[in-house]
């Protein structure tokens, strides 16, 4: 038994909601109590969808469990049958349902229904929301893909997105447009948009495009054996992923890279001077594996940022996480408790945090910045206009995203020139945000106590001394300062302390 | 103000009672209220991941000042064996109540899988409570979705917690459900200038309210969805005051009515009380009501408030009701509404969605409340939705809320009205 409070993922059947939700013509029925409908309004709500989810659920009540739920399953199956006519359908079952072992699959299979049914067994107690769309998918393409010719012409298939993804609705236009440029056409992408008899033409593409490994890397590997495809392993977000795909693309079709970089922004807009400002930031990454480590790579060689921490929620990519992590110097949190989250956050004090919407409640909680990057989704990122994180406008949207909540460029020059201005103050917060300028408190001594940080004893002078650093970097200042005189064995720190240890970490 | 009472309500007409899909909330949902309301109370469900996520779904946005509410996690070791489920909640709640000590109250809550695996949160609430009285008192109740829909999780909570009532013999009146504080401050002055002084309201904001009952006491319920809790009442000897519900002016009137007839107040004093607040709500209404007249109305079953609500929409708004469908219907405590509601709509009960989906789109209702899973897709199809959780979770009961509760069903209507979006022809 463990005590959640908010979770990262939901459980499996809601993966393979998402899979269902994303196609057309399939559809799924669901041995689950009443209740667990409540899922539809995610897909309704949060990603504005105008149809409802394709999903029939048994919603079984108190008095059903003393009669019969088996026959109420097959009742519901045969009814959703004959109202959506459906090319192929998924059985399976909620949490509770799975604890009355009605069985689902091999109750459907007898019932001779004329379309595919496909069983799906996820284990509720074991097992997350991205493991269920991921077996999901799976198991609809080894029931309806077949091996058959290749086309005529050199095509791909695009693997993992889902409906309630991260931004999955614009990365497959832009993917398309980037596979294009070299000439490369899109045969299905799945589950996004595809039919059940899509499914079956999988086999006609001569390498699958593996998006999110997230929610499409069983099927990837099961086309790679059954099928003969290869796929890709590099996920193109950020400006450096982006050019090594395509040059995977290129290697497994014999094409040229192609490549336009008339619209790419991201590279001259960190080169230019405003940009100084985000130098050695440091930014903490939280999300779902896939997203942390395009995130770290771009933060770091792309945005000049300090990776001061990372970690991902979802345990399939703690391996890949925890050698990313080694690879930046730091260490690696695998967890989908957000207390952890929040109090390695705390202890880091990162001028930053790249996260999901959990991550921004802990940043608003903590006064530190942050840019959502990975799901779980909030009706936020479902944004009206385009905006991937894939590719060439993906790089662009990023940039712009991740510098939006920090106090931009010249502004932050001139916080620390006006610093005791009574308008222009740290507290004022960055002018191109919305909530109301506070003035300054009269008495500045009021505004911040001091905080004796463990052992080390701050000085009266100290202490108002640092109060004068901007607030944006006044955290890191306090932690070089301790960690500098604890390093000499100091118990006080005055104001040589504060400038003894600025010079020592002054870069 | 209003039409006077049909000379033949709804209560002896026919009910088309349905089993079938039943797209509504479970019981659980109501943790999302009542951990506000309550203020030092904490909520663990011990249910699963589902559980979990509907939690932090079902309200939208998360409320992210750490939460009164959690859910113990099921896992595969502790569907094994059930003696070690026991061991193990106690020692999520030992964590729990060392690292929150401000909670006074806490509910174990039964969901759908720790009721199907039979794990007996009333003997661990037994064990919890001799444990930690008297600092913290732990109940149990079921949110779970097989035995509860949407606001009987309330409901359950509530009538969870009279049998710990103390006992007095007092001659005083308990308003019976959860109200937003700024709502239930209006009843309690309304009661008040009506003369009506010993007023207790369950539940109360704090465990040491020095709620207490016995048989003088009487209580009205302020919401429609609590025959669990009123049983409950009866069996501690309380006397329920049957009445219509506090909703819009009409209902307010006679909620108060039937109360001030129960304490014996003169009908020239009630009217010198009421008339400013009750003009006031028929003027607001009134103007709310000008978008909603003649239009016709559609009521998926969501929160037992629908036939309270169908009764206001059609005799203060003008609105035609075509379907009203609820959940359950208590007819000891909805029988009064029934009353006033003229006949014509047809009451269904329970839910088949896809045949009630079917019915809504052959009617082409002016209205369609109901729930956030099909509110989009028949906004979709060309039709104006209410979703009906917001009925919920806004202040609408009494005087001062009456044309608020109007402007909820006025809005989408306005909405369409002022958006040009079409292209030009």
């Amino acid at each position: 038994m463990k005590l959640s409070v908010w979770t990262y993922e939901g459980p499996p059947h809601v993966g393979a909601l998402r899979v269902a939700t994303a196609m057309k013509g399939l559809h799924y029925v669901l041995h689950a109590p009443q209740g667990d409908t409540y899922a539809d309004l995610l897909f309704t709500m949060i990603e504005r969808r105008n149809h409802r989810p394709p999903v029939t659920y048994t919603t079984f009540q108190a008095r059903d469990l003393g009669a019969d739920t088996a026959q109420l399953f097959k009742t519901a199956c045969l009814a959703a049958y004959d109202r959506f006519q459906p090319q192929a359908m998924i059985v399976g079952a909620s949490c509770t349902a799975e604890l009355i072992q009605d069985d689902p699959g091999g109750m459907a299979e007898t019932m001779g229904l004329p379309v595919p049914v496909i069983p799906l067994d996820l284990p509720s107690y074991q097992r997350k929301e991205n493991f269920g769309a991921d077996e999901t998918l799976f198991q609809l393409v080894r029931a309806l893909a077949r091996p058959m010719d290749r086309s005529a012409d050199v095509t791909c298939n695009l693997i993992g997105p889902t409906a309630l993804g991260f931004r999955h609705r614009d990365d497959i236009i832009e993917l398309t447009a980037l596979l294009g440029d070299m000439g490369i056409g899109v045969n299905v992408c799945a589950p996004y948009g595809a039919t059940p008899q899509d499914l079956t033409r999988l086999g006609a593409a001569h390498f699958n495009v593996l998006m999110y490994p997230e929610t499409g890397e069983a099927a990837c590997r099961w086309m790679t054996r059954e099928l003969g495809q290869p796929y890709t392993r590099t996920v193109p977000i950020g400006v450096g992923a982006t050019r090594d795909f395509l040059g995977e693309v290129a290697a497994l079709t014999g094409r040229s890279v192609a490549l336009d970089e008339s619209r790419l922004r991201l590279p001259w807009y960190s080169a230019s001077v405003d940009s100084t400002y985000l130098t050695g930031k440091r930014v903490f990454i939280f999300g779902d594996g896939t997203h942390v480590a395009s995130a770290a790579r771009i933060a770091r060689d792309e945005m000049g940022f300090e990776v001061a921490g990372l970690g991902c929620y979802n345990r399939e990519q703690a391996r890949m996480i925890r050698a990313l992590a080694r690879e930046h110097g730091v260490e690696a949190l695998i967890t989908e408790d957000y207390l952890e989250v929040e109090a390695r956050i705390a202890e880091l004090a990162p001028e930053m945090i790249l996260g999901t919407q959990m991550e921004r409640h802990i940043g608003k909680r903590l006064g530190i910045p942050c840019a959502v990057i990975s799901a779980p989704v909030h009706v936020q990122d479902f944004p009206a206009r385009y905006s991937p994180q894939m590719g060439i406008e993906g790089a662009n949207v990023i940039f712009d995203t991740w510098v939006h909540p920090l106090v931009m460029g010249l502004e932050e020059h001139l916080l620390t020139m006006f610093r005791e201005d009574f308008e222009f103050h740290d507290d004022a917060g960055a002018s191109h945000h919305g909530a109301a300028a506070t003035p300054r408190t009269p008495d500045p001594d009021a505004a911040e106590a001091p905080d004796s940080g463990g052992e080390v004893i701050w000085l009266d002078e100290a202490e108002r001394e640092l109060r004068k650093v901007p607030f944006f970097v006044r955290g890191k200042a306090r932690r070089n300062t301790e960690t500098y005189a604890s390093e000499r064995g100091l118990t006080r720190i005055g104001l040589d302390t504060l400038y003894d240890a600025k010079a020592h970490y002054a870069r | 103000m209003t039409a006077p009472a049909p000379a033949t309500g709804c209560r002896d007409v026919p009910v088309l009672a349905e089993r079938g899909q039943q797209e509504v909330f479970c019981g659980l949902t109501g943790i999302i209220w009542l951990h506000r309301k309550i203020q030092d109370a904490f909520f663990l469900v011990v249910g699963s991941r589902t559980c979990a996520h509907l939690l932090q779904s079902a309200a939208g946005v998360m409320i992210f000042a750490e939460p009164r509410f959690g859910t113990a996690i099921l896992e595969e070791t502790d569907l094994a064996g059930l003696a070690d489920a026991q061991e193990e909640l106690e020692r999520e709640v030992d964590r729990l109540l060392s690292r929150r000590p401000d909670i006074r109250q806490l509910f174990l809550v039964g969901s759908c899988p720790s009721e199907v695996i039979k794990l007996d949160l009333s003997r661990a609430a037994e064990r919890l409570s001799a444990r930690y009285a008297p600092k913290v008192r732990v109940l149990n109740y079921s949110g779970s979705g097989i035995e509860t829909t949407f606001t009987e999780g309330e409901d359950a909570c509530l009538a969870a917690m009279v049998p710990a009532l103390p006992e007095t013999d007092r001659r005083q009146l308990i308003l019976v459900g959860a109200l937003p504080d700024v709502v239930e401050d209006q009843a309690l002055d309304l009661l008040s200038k009506l003369g009506i002084e010993d007023v207790a309201v369950l539940p109360a904001r704090h465990a040491d309210s020095g709620l207490a009952i016995g048989p003088n006491t009487v209580f009205a319920l302020t919401q429609p969805f609590l025959g669990g809790t009123l049983a409950a009442l009866e069996r501690r000897g309380a006397r329920h005051i049957p009445a219509p519900f506090p909703f819009g002016e009409e209902g307010t009137t006679a909620w108060l009515t039937a109360v001030a007839r129960e304490f014996g107040v003169d009908q020239a004093h009630f009217d010198a009380v009421t008339a400013a607040p009750r003009a006031r709500a028929a003027r607001a209404v009134a103007r709310a009501a000008e978008d909603l007249r003649d239009r016709s109305v559609f009521f998926f079953p969501d929160s037992q408030l629908e036939i309270p609500l169908a009764r206001f929409l059609t005799r203060e708004c003008g609105m035609r009701a075509i379907e009203v469908g609820t959940p359950y219907i208590h007819r000891a405590v909805v029988g009064p509404e029934l009353d006033l509601l003229d006949r014509g709509p047809l009451l269904t009960e329970g839910q088949d969605v896809e045949r009630q989906l079917d019915r809504c789109r052959g009617t082409r209702p002016g209205l369609t409340v109901c729930g956030l899973g099909l509110a989009n897709p028949l906004e979709a199809e060309g039709l104006a939705t209410k979703w009906a959780i917001e009925l919920v979770f806004t202040p609408v009961h009494f005087y001062e809320q009456a044309g608020d509760l109007a402007g909820l069903f006025s809005r989408p209507l306005r909405r369409r009205a002022a958006l040009r979006l079409e292209a030009a022809e």
